[in-house]
């Protein structure tokens, strides 16, 4: 299996995502921005967190014309596996490869902490070891999480199942974090190819260091 | 001849900047004068063209393409001198 990680400038969490993948026994290539094309044998293409180009103007609006993206557009059409995490979710928007855009979280705070999800579909790639309606507690780390669709495409979410994620409490019930709409924390295309999540599987691999619920979701692709 | 673009979130895309900041007014004894606020940002281009419609016109291109998120954001351009 091989995983291709992108790095744009600003990019930050690159090397948690090789990490990552490397336990899980995946081959992993980062791949620079200005590379005109992505590994021909890439079978996971992952947009890892971070503040590409220092989220001038919004987050992710200039990473989305790097040179590599034409590349990542192709990948994409041609039915490649893409992760978006945290800032590659918002690059995710940006490019139009996922509905809805981000604004900046409702409490205008930069979030950081351990938060619970409730998975809602898990007929995906991305979630199929783990069960409908269970809990993970993995890390979110963003200012720009305020996911926002309008009410046409939120209804077309939800008829696609394409909403995956949703921020709750320890008793499973949906909660406000940031003011996402319906309080999504991640979603898929209607093709079911391309995975966007603000919160940080990656971060989440091993016990010692607070928590190991991501290794489930990532293991996913490995299948 | 500059291009200046005022990009802000559309009307009905919920702006919490704006609420936090019409809150801080009220608080500082705007309440009474102040009916609501709204945040969005200004971008303004140099531009070489001298003939004022084609300017616009790739300056709309502009914001269509990079400048303004047009799921959550509206945009006004103004050209002047």
């Amino acid at each position: 299996m091989k995983v291709s990680v992108l790095q744009f400038p600003g990019t930050n969490c690159e090397y948690d995502t090789q990490y990552a993948f490397e336990q899980l026994g995946a081959d992993v290539e980062i791949v620079w921005h200005k590379e005109k094309n992505i590994p021909s044998d890439t079978d996971l293409l992952v947009i890892p967190g971070g503040f590409s180009y220092g989220d001038y103007l919004r987050s992710g609006a200039i990473a989305r014309f790097a040179n590599i993206m034409d590349s990542v557009q192709e990948y994409a059409a041609n039915g490649g596996k893409i992760l978006g995490i945290c800032n590659g979710f918002q690059i995710l928007l940006e490019a139009g490869l996922l509905p809805g855009a981000m604004k900046r979280n409702d409490s205008l705070h930069f979030i950081s902490k351990f938060h619970n999800l409730k998975v809602i579909d898990n007929n995906n790639t991305f979630l199929s070891l783990l069960k409908k309606d269970e809990l993970i507690n993995i890390p979110v780390a963003h200012h720009d999480g305020n996911y926002f669709i309008d009410v046409k495409g939120l209804a077309e979410l939800e008829a696609n199942n394409q909403i995956l994620l949703k921020y709750c409490d320890d008793n499973g019930t949906t909660e406000n974090l940031n003011g996402s709409v319906s309080n999504i924390a991640g979603i898929c295309n209607k093709e079911r190819n391309i995975f966007g999540l603000m919160p940080h599987p990656e971060r989440a691999m091993e016990e010692l260091l607070g928590g190991n619920d991501g290794v489930r979701m990532l293991k996913g692709f490995l299948q | 001849m500059k291009a200046i673009v005022n990009v802000a979130l559309k009307q009905g895309v919920l702006d919490d900047q704006g609420k936090a900041t019409h809150h801080a007014l009220d608080t500082l004894g705007f309440k009474e004068v102040v009916k609501d606020v709204r945040i969005g940002k200004q971008i303004i281009i140099e531009l070489n063209s001298s003939d004022e419609a084609l300017a616009k016109e790739e300056v709309i291109k502009m914001c269509e393409k990079l400048l303004a998120n047009t799921v959550i954001e509206d945009y006004d351009i103004e050209i002047v001198g």
